[in-house]
């Protein structure tokens, strides 16, 4: 375990310098006041991630407001998220320790603000629950649970903080601890690990506190460290969506980033829906090694020995395994816009290259994102932060895979007036529905 | 797959994901190191080529090393250079003994590149903007709206889950594509050293100073250091405790200097 000495002579530089491992991308939820911002704070301090200027800045602000410093300054940039003391959008900064770098997002948890939450918390490999000692889980808090099991984010850390408000009280801890698993466990979320601290007075942070002697687990950035990152889906079947196709010169490139899978030269390859066929004649890259093999996360083109001809939109696979192909499909959604989301009404369906026009055929459930109570069927539209289970009926027929088995290419978002307005996961085909 | 390739995989994804949505697209050149990595990187997702236009708002300030750099590498490159200058504020005599930073910067740069908007009628513009630059630049979108006034509505961005980027608005709002935003100083300069990419001179330390990012000369002022390659830079950069636009005035010419000027449309 980091001692406190070790942790600050590695983390005293303020940029990665292990250039070979990837950033983990954390992200930091909970109910507005539980202390994100000023926790991602703290920590930028604590690992000398923020610079001399930044932190003379911030203590010119304080000064002016009349306040003590204000760790969540360092990163609410914004006039206004300083003026009222909250998150608006979501900030990404940096920090690192001795094992490497981490990419943290610092979700607003203020309902009003719930789409920049989503928007920030899509991309991460592990999510940080903060919990107020003193207030418990509350109503974001659970709202943004939800969203974390429909964004299919499994790694979940709980952090129980202002520990130092309740006297630092193994009681308080405990009962929130057993509090907070009997909800996750609602979601089907299991956390990984439960922390006790004080952001604000920076016990439990770095080094164990001398407060908690009763807490067996590690400190939080011990903990973080021995944390691992998402795994790219290199060991799945191939789902290659085609973004484009180039004809710069003689040559036809079929553009693309690799979902999940291999893709090598030789392979007899399968474009769906067009159904039509192919041999790989070479992956392409511009000023790079020559390569004959491609894998999950690499933005690559491909030639092909006989020439075919077909759009962004399609997915390459190998025909031993295939996606699925349906033009309806069970999904549970979370809807962000303003209007409500009816039975019957149009949609623009992006799911990773496929944009197709659909219809809501079914609403079947609406729950209440932060209660988990199930909303009156016979409303039959989903209000805004709401989550859905539904029927999608698509015009034409959707390349996917349902989210337990490729994440990458079950999950989609829904536009509506040019905006995006809902996510989704596909949970199975629905085939009793026929399409609209 | 290691941090570089990551994001140089991302970068390409955004890219050609840009190249496809919108039908007029620019990139803005400023002769950097970021707006050069974001010119290789269009290489890269394009295979050898830049196909749209790489933009210069030239506020005629800038360092004469620069120009020289433009004029070699828009030919090298095979670059379609587009240059434009906002010549009616020059000639009603703004500049930097005249006016604030603030106010130069505006009116060269964000009124200059409207200018060349009207005209090109630039649809999607690509800009080499990164997250840990700026506290506001932090809370950027990768693919962000900017209204007819060039206005940045911070407080309600459109949501990006999963890659998916909004892309469809009305005909007189242009998008910015940032494609570098997850990157930083120092990935730039280990990717500027890992493909052997040129930069201006100007970034290596001589007599015990270096500029460590390039903007107008009159407001751009060098950093201590002896760092005289890439090399030397990387290693300055793990160890140093001062931020990197430190030697740009219009940033700490007034508070919330950054979020005033980005409101109203600059980079």
């Amino acid at each position: 375990m980091a001692t406190l000495s070790q942790t600050k002579v590695a983390g005293s530089d303020t940029q990665t310098h292990n250039a070979a491992e990837e950033a983990l991308r954390i992200v930091f939820v909970g109910h507005v006041d539980h202390g994100k911002s000023t926790l991602v704070g703290r920590i930028l301090y604590e690992t000398h991630s923020v610079l001399p200027s930044k932190i003379k800045y911030v203590e010119e602000i304080c000064k002016d407001k009349g306040m003590k410093f204000e760790y969540a300054f360092l990163l609410d940039a914004l006039e206004e998220e300083q003026d009222q003391g909250i998150t608006i959008d979501v900030s990404q900064v940096v920090f690192k320790t001795a094992r490497r770098a981490y990419r943290v997002i610092d979700a607003p948890g203020h309902k009003e603000f719930l789409k920049n939450m989503i928007s920030g918390a899509s991309g991460a490999d592990v999510a940080i629950l903060l919990i107020d000692a003193e207030e418990g889980l509350r109503e974001q808090s659970k709202r943004h649970a939800t969203i974390l099991s429909l964004l299919g984010i499994k790694k979940i850390v709980v952090v129980i903080n202002k520990m130092d408000l309740v006297g630092y009280k193994k009681e308080v801890y405990d009962t929130l601890k057993t509090a907070t698993s009997r909800h996750l466990a609602s979601l089907k979320l299991t956390a990984k690990e439960f922390v006790p601290l004080s952001a604000y007075e920076g016990e439990n942070l770095v080094t164990k506190s001398s407060k908690m002697p009763w807490y067996e687990g590690l400190a939080f950035l011990p903990l973080l460290d021995s944390l691992d990152r998402a795994a790219l889906s290199v060991d799945k079947p191939l789902r290659f969506p085609l973004q484009d196709v180039y004809k710069f010169d003689k040559q036809r490139i079929f553009a693309g980033r690799i979902e999940s899978g291999k893709i090598s030269a030789g392979d007899e390859v399968l474009f769906l829906p067009s159904g039509k066929t192919g041999t790989v004649k070479s992956i392409e890259k511009w000023h790079a090694p020559i390569q004959t093999t491609a894998a999950a996360g690499e933005s690559v083109g491909f030639t092909l020995t006989d020439q075919i001809f077909v759009e962004r939109g399609e997915v390459v696979c190998h025909s031993a395994s295939k996606p699925e192909q349906a033009q309806s499909f069970l999904a549970h959604i979370f809807w962000m816009g303003s209007q409500h989301l009816e039975k019957g009404a149009k949609c623009l369906l992006k799911l990773t290259t496929q944009d197709i026009e659909c219809t809501v055929d079914a609403i079947l459930k609406v729950i209440n994102s932060s209660t988990l109570e199930e909303v009156a069927a016979a409303s039959r539209q989903v209000a805004k932060n709401e989550v859905a289970e539904i029927i999608l009926s698509a015009k034409k027929p959707v390349i996917f895979d349902t989210f337990d088995v490729i994440e990458e290419t079950g999950r989609f978002v829904l536009v509506s007036d040019r905006q995006v307005r809902g996510g989704g996961i596909i949970l199975k085909r629905a085939e009793t529905y026929s399409a609209i | 797959m290691d941090h570089l390739d990551r994001l140089e995989n991302q970068s390409i994804f955004i890219l050609r994901e840009a190249y496809k949505k919108f039908d007029k697209l620019g990139v803005l050149w400023s002769m950097g190191k970021d707006s050069t990595v974001l010119l290789w990187l269009a290489r890269k997702a394009f295979f050898g080529r830049v196909p749209f236009e790489a933009v210069h708002i030239d506020t005629t300030f800038k360092f004469q090393e620069m120009y020289a750099y433009r004029e070699k590498y828009a030919k090298e490159w095979n670059l379609n250079l587009i240059v434009g200058v906002n010549q009616d504020a020059i000639n009603r005599g703004i500049n930097y003994k005249n006016n604030d930073p603030v106010t130069v910067c505006h009116e060269l740069k964000t009124v200059g590149l409207q200018q060349m908007i009207a005209v090109k009628k630039w649809n999607g513009l690509i800009v080499g903007i990164r997250r840990d630059e700026d506290g506001t630049r932090a809370k950027e979108k990768f693919f962000s709206p900017r209204n007819i006034d060039f206005e940045w509505d911070y407080k309600d961005q459109p949501p990006e889950l999963w890659n998916q980027f909004q892309s469809d608005y009305d005909k007189d709002t242009h998008v910015r594509i940032h494609p570098l935003l997850e990157w930083s100083e120092i990935d730039v300069w280990r990717y500027v050293q890992r493909e052997n990419l040129p930069v201006v001179d100007l970034y290596f330390a001589k007599n015990g100073k270096r500029y460590r990012t390039l903007g107008c000369q009159p407001i751009t002022k060098p950093v201590e250091s002896n760092a005289d390659t890439v090399e030397k830079i990387i290693e300055e950069l793990k160890n140093t405790k001062i931020s990197e636009r430190v030697g740009r005035e219009q940033d700490h010419s007034q508070r919330y200097a950054m979020q005033k000027l980005r409101a109203k449309g600059y980079m």
